[in-house]
């Protein structure tokens, strides 16, 4: 979920172009355009408002309204802590401050070298084996402390070795 | 000849590093030379024993519970792959356990058994019998066997599916929709993404049907994008739908017509509700429409729209196929056919029970969870996700049925039963009930926008002992104010599990002892 650098308002356009045809098109494009760039970028919002004949107002409200969506870059890997009730019942209000104490960050903010983000989700469906976190497209059970630590030293391996 | 052997794919299964457990059984086997089938079955809903191998052998599929990928060697030294039934890890002939034996297996019939995305499959186990049975019918006698079958919606509110289908029959429309709620956004709930990972052509089959029987050409499944390895699977899956005729113009050439895409939400809970659901459908922010007009007259983009959950059209099938009368045989009172429960948060044993209607919670909790996984006394369960009550140890012998859980001010919803030992703070989940609804409000109505953010706060004062009497009541009042004046059962519900906690767990709402 790494951000791409490499935009450019043409790009933007194309993706534009691709979906804006379909009945109720905006999710399907602001999604394609988060997956492709990894957020929204302000300079989007008009290319959207102009294809689908709205106001730029409206579609600040539809990103604003979501909580996937996101108009600054993401850090490299986003993570997202579970906190609702079965992964409350299996120990995750502990997790989300060992999570906070670990990387040094609250929910919705990133760490200084841009590595991770943290959210807050609610329910991932793998409530069976609670808790659970999701990092990028991944979701994990029965995370226990030390197993957020693995995870995260995993993390910062594959960074590292990547470059 | 190459040994099957099975590592599930759902997302569970996933989370349990069943990828890393294929990979070391392809690598092992490599190394070894000896010749191995490798398939990604669906999970089995047993899922506190994932990642679970399994193994065909001549007496059936002996199964390996949570293995790990660093247990591979061992276990192919051990023997594994002949099915070695002595191992510590193995599990025996994986259909004789309990767990799943005691089941009523409808609408999970295949879960597991199969190959998620192999239509071959689904079609070798009764797969798509159901909309070949309907091809040949009227769309008034596709929905009479569904009103035949007493189905009512696995969604929450529990209305006649037969009934919303007739309304929608009924209405004249050039066009009209059949959408399919995938937003499963109650915590310990999750059957709609285990249909849609394990088994997605039978959801494919019944909004197919749904189309047929409604005369509608275009069908959405509105899927949350806290999904992503069940986007994938319905994505691969109905492009082989596609293929093989069974969507598209002309469904195995019967000149009948249904198209079907995949459309994901972005995170919000409210966009379950159906005309919040719709509202982002159509592209907009997801809030909550009055009703009336119901969707089934006035949906989405002003048409006829079905919209139903994943159980309730994955059902669907089934009734299609052996009659609705089958489906109505099983269940009690007004409450008919098998409910998919989900057992979670702190179980010993979580995981998905399907079961005809009738079983007590207690049973369930006990027979089949076998106890908190922490090995503490139980406290407490909330069932039917957020808005549901927190029911304490005198409800447990409830039985789980629509009309018998309503009778004490409890909800059924969508079947998740969240298991909390007595380590819980009951005071810090009604204030969380509060919190999430401040999270989650669409923002339409003021009870339910302003009140849920008072009620975090008066909770806050009760549980420091701030003037906790007068507080007590203002929140009593603040939940009345909700129930009475909130457009939709966000609002409306939230104080149910408030309630509850005031209700059966004062002692721990008020203060204890913290100073403010
Ligand atoms: C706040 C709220 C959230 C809801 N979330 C869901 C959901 O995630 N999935 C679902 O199927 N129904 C959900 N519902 C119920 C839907 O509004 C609707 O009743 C259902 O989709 C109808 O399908 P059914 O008749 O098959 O149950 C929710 C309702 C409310 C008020
Ligand atoms: S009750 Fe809450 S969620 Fe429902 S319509 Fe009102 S503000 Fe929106
Ligand atoms: S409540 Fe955390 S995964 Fe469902």
């Amino acid at each position: 979920m790494s951000s791409n650098a490499e935009w450019t308002m043409q790009s933007i356009q194309l993706i534009i172009d691709k979906l804006k045809h379909k009945p109720g098109a905006m999710l399907p494009i602001l999604h394609a355009i988060q997956d492709e760039i990894g957020f929204i970028p302000d300079k989007a919002v008009s290319l959207i408002a102009q294809s689908l004949l709205q106001t730029r107002a409206e579609v600040h409200g539809v990103i604003s309204f979501y909580h996937h969506f996101r108009s600054t870059p993401p850090a490299r890997h986003s993570i997202e802590i579970c906190r609702a009730e079965a992964c409350q019942a299996m120990g995750c209000r502990s997790l989300e401050q060992h999570a906070k104490k670990t990387l040094g960050i609250d929910y919705h903010q990133t760490t200084a070298d841009r590595s991770f983000s943290l959210e807050a989700v609610y329910c991932l469906g793998n409530c069976a084996t609670a808790p659970s976190v999701r990092i990028d497209d991944a979701i994990h059970g029965r995370v226990s402390l030390d197993k957020f630590d693995a995870l995260i030293a995993e993390h910062q391996k594959d960074m590292k070795e990547a470059g | 000849m190459s040994r099957r052997i099975y590592v599930p794919c759902d997302t569970t299964a996933l989370s349990l590093g069943a990828d890393k457990v294929a990979e070391a059984i392809r690598l092992e086997a490599e190394k070894r030379d000896i010749p191995v089938e490798l398939i990604r079955n669906g999970s089995r809903g047993l899922l506190w024993l994932e990642p679970l191998v399994e193994i065909e052998t001549a007496k059936g599929r002996v199964g390996y519970a949570a293995v790990e990928p660093g247990q591979i060697s061992a276990l192919f030294e051990a023997g594994f792959v002949n099915g070695n039934d002595q191992h510590p890890s193995c599990i025996g002939l994986v259909e004789a356990l309990p767990y799943l034996k005691k089941q009523q297996r409808l609408t999970f019939a295949r879960a597991g058994i199969t190959d998620p995305v192999s239509l071959k499959d689904y079609e070798s186990l009764d797969g798509y019998q159901g909309l070949k049975k309907a091809l040949k019918l009227e769309p008034q006698q596709i929905v009479d066997e569904v009103k035949a079958s007493g189905l009512r919606g696995r969604g929450g509110a529990a209305f006649p599916t037969g009934i919303k289908w007739e309304t929608v029959l009924d209405t004249a429309s050039e066009q009209k929709y059949i959408v399919c709620n995938a937003d499963e956004g109650d915590s310990g709930t999750f059957a709609d993404r285990l249909v849609m990972e394990c088994d997605p052509f039978m959801l494919i089959e019944g909004m197919t049907i749904a189309g047929l029987a409604v005369r509608a050409t275009q069908g959405y499944i509105y899927l949350r994008s806290e999904y992503p390895v069940a986007h994938r699977l319905l994505n691969e899956a109905i492009d082989k739908a596609y293929q093989a005729g069974y969507l598209g113009a002309n469904i195995l050439g019967s000149g009948k017509h249904f198209e079907l895409e995949v459309r994901l939400g972005a995170g919000a809970y409210i966009c379950g509700e159906e005309t919040a659901l719709l509202d982002s459908l159509e592209g907009k922010r997801g809030l909550v429409r009055a009703k009336p007009p119901l969707p089934a007259i006035i949906g989405l983009f002003g048409k006829p729209t079905v919209v139903n959950n994943v159980l309730s059209l994955a059902a669907i099938p089934y009734i299609l196929d052996k009659g609705g009368q089958a489906y109505a045989d099983y269940g009690m009172g007004r409450s008919r056919g098998t409910l998919p429960l989900q057992l979670a948060g702190n179980v010993r044993q979580g995981g998905l029970v399907e079961l005809a209607f009738g079983i007590t919670l207690r049973e369930l909790m006990q027979d089949f969870g076998n106890g908190t996984l922490t090995g503490r006394p139980l406290k407490a369960v909330q069932v039917g996700g957020p808005l549901g009550a927190y029911m304490p140890a005198s409800q447990w012998d409830t039985p789980v049925d629509y009309e018998a859980f309503s009778a004490i001010g409890a909800v059924l919803g969508h079947g998740g039963v969240v298991m909390f030992d007595d380590t819980v703070n009951m005071g810090e989940q009604a204030r969380f009930s509060m919190e999430f609804c401040k999270v989650e409000s669409c923002g339409k109505c003021t009870p339910c926008r302003i009140g849920s953010t008072r009620g975090v706060e008066v909770i806050d004062r009760i549980r420091r002992g701030n003037s906790a009497d007068k507080n007590w009541m203002l929140l009593e009042d603040l939940c009345e104010t909700m129930i009475d004046g909130s457009l939709c059962a966000m609002g409306g519900m939230t104080p149910f599990p408030v309630q509850s906690v005031m209700k059966y767990f004062p002692d721990e709402l008020k203060a204890r002892g913290e100073s403010a």
